[in-house]
C-alpha cells in the first residue's frame, strides 16, 4: 500500500526535521536510497526547480517527491502528512503559550531568543545574496530596491510582481 | 472576526508570493499579517519565528499554524495552513504533469533572478523594521552579535543557536540589579 507507506515515511520527515524546509533534503534524499520512488539525480532536479516556483520550498519538494512516487494522490499524502507533525506540535505550543504568556521565564526565553532569531534572517539573506549578487547589475538593483523599499513601505508582493518584472526587462 | 475561508484565501496569496524558504516568507507575513490585517504584532512574529526554529517541520507552516490558531482556534489553524500549502500543491501538480522543461524558460529564469534579489532587499528591510522590537536591550545586542559571529564564522546549526540563546536569557542581568 503505497499511500500507506508515503504517509509514514512523510509523517516522519515532518517530525523530525527540526528547523525549516531544507532540513528535509537530507531525509529525501535517504528515501531515494531506500526506495525505487525516485533517483538522487531526479530529486537534484526536485530541489532546483522546488526554489524557483512559487511556496514554500519545503512544502514544494515534499509535493513532488510525493508526485513522483504516486501521482496526484502521492503529491496529497506526502505534502498532507508532512505538515501533519507540525499542526499537531503548533496545536500544543500555542495552547500553553496561551496559558503562560504572562509567565517571566517564558517571556525572558522568548526576548532572549529574538535577537538570534533576526541573526538567522539575515543569515538566511546572506546565503541567497551569495548566489544571486554575482555581477555589479545585480548589487545595483539590490541596493535601488532596498532604498525604495525603506522610502516607500508598501506590500512586500508589490515588490516582488515589480522586481519579477525588472528581472525580465533587464534579463538578469 | 475573519472567516475560515478569507482566512485560507489570505493564506493562499502569501504561499503564491514565496519564494525559498519559511525565511522569505517572513516580509510577506509581516506586511500582510502584521501591518495590514493587524492580526499580530511584531514580537508575536517574532516568537512564532523563534519556536518554529525549534519545533518540527516547515517553518512557513509553523508560523501559519501559529496565526491560524491565534484568530480561529484549531479551524483557524487547519485552514491558514492548508492555505499556505494549497500553491504549492496545484503549481508542482502541474510542473510535475506537464511542464517536464521549465527550467529551460529563459523568461521565468530572468523573473526569478529578479524575484531573489527583491527577496534579499525584503529580508535586510524586514530585519531594519523589526529591530527595534527584537533588540531592547545591551543584553539583545550582545545574543545578536554572538549569533552571528557563531552562524557566519562557524556555520553553527540554527536549533543550536536558538538553544544557546534561549538559555542566556536565564543569565541574570547585572545593570538592572543595581538599579
Amino acid at each position: 500500500m503505497i499511500y500507506l507507506l508515503l504517509f509514514w515515511e512523510f509523517f516522519q520527515i515532518g517530525l523530525f526535521a527540526v528547523g525549516g524546509g531544507l532540513v528535509t533534503v537530507p531525509f529525501l534524499f535517504d528515501l531515494s536510497e531506500k526506495y525505487a520512488w525516485f533517483t538522487s539525480q531526479e530529486l537534484t532536479d526536485m530541489i532546483a526547480i522546488s526554489q524557483s516556483t512559487p511556496g514554500p520550498v519545503g512544502i514544494n519538494m515534499a509535493t513532488f517527491a510525493g508526485y513522483k512516487t504516486a501521482s496526484i494522490g502521492g503529491a496529497l499524502v506526502a505534502t498532507l502528512s508532512e505538515v501533519l507533525p507540525s499542526m499537531i506540535v503548533v496545536y500544543f505550543i500555542a495552547e500553553i503559550l496561551n496559558k503562560w504568556r504572562e509567565n517571566i521565564y517564558v517571556n525572558k526565553v522568548l526576548e532572549a531568543i529574538r535577537p538570534a532569531v533576526l541573526a538567522l534572517i539575515l543569515f538566511a539573506g546572506w546565503n541567497i545574496a551569495k548566489i544571486t549578487i554575482i555581477d555589479y547589475k545585480s548589487a545595483i538593483i539590490l541596493f535601488i530596491l532596498l532604498i525604495a523599499m525603506r522610502l516607500y513601505k508598501t506590500s512586500a508582493i508589490f515588490y516582488i510582481i515589480i522586481s519579477a518584472i525588472i528581472g525580465v526587462a533587464l534579463k538578469i | 472576526m475573519i472567516s475560515l475561508w478569507k482566512l485560507y484565501a489570505l493564506f493562499f496569496k502569501m504561499g503564491i508570493f514565496t519564494f525559498g524558504g519559511g525565511y522569505a516568507m517572513l516580509p510577506i507575513l509581516k506586511s500582510e499579517a502584521v501591518e495590514k490585517h493587524k492580526w499580530i504584532s511584531e514580537e508575536e512574529l517574532l516568537n512564532y519565528y523563534s519556536i518554529g526554529q525549534c519545533t518540527p517541520g516547515i517553518i512557513a507552516v509553523n508560523a501559519a499554524s501559529f496565526i491560524g490558531y491565534k484568530l480561529h482556534g484549531i479551524w483557524g489553524l487547519i485552514s491558514a495552513t492548508m492555505g499556505v500549502i494549497s500553491p504549492s500543491l496545484l503549481i508542482i501538480i502541474l510542473i510535475a504533469a506537464l511542464l517536464s522543461n521549465y527550467m529551460d524558460n529563459q523568461y521565468l529564469q530572468w523573473a526569478f533572478g529578479g524575484i531573489r534579489i527583491s527577496v534579499i532587499a525584503l529580508i535586510i528591510s524586514t530585519v531594519i523594521d523589526m529591530w527595534k522590537k527584537g533588540i531592547k536591550s545591551l543584553r539583545g545586542y550582545i545574543i545578536f552579535v554572538i549569533a552571528g559571529i557563531l552562524l557566519w564564522c562557524f556555520n553553527l546549526s540554527a536549533i543550536f543557536i536558538v538553544i544557546l540563546a534561549a538559555v542566556s536569557g536565564f543569565i541574570p542581568n547585572f545593570r538592572s540589579k543595581k538599579q
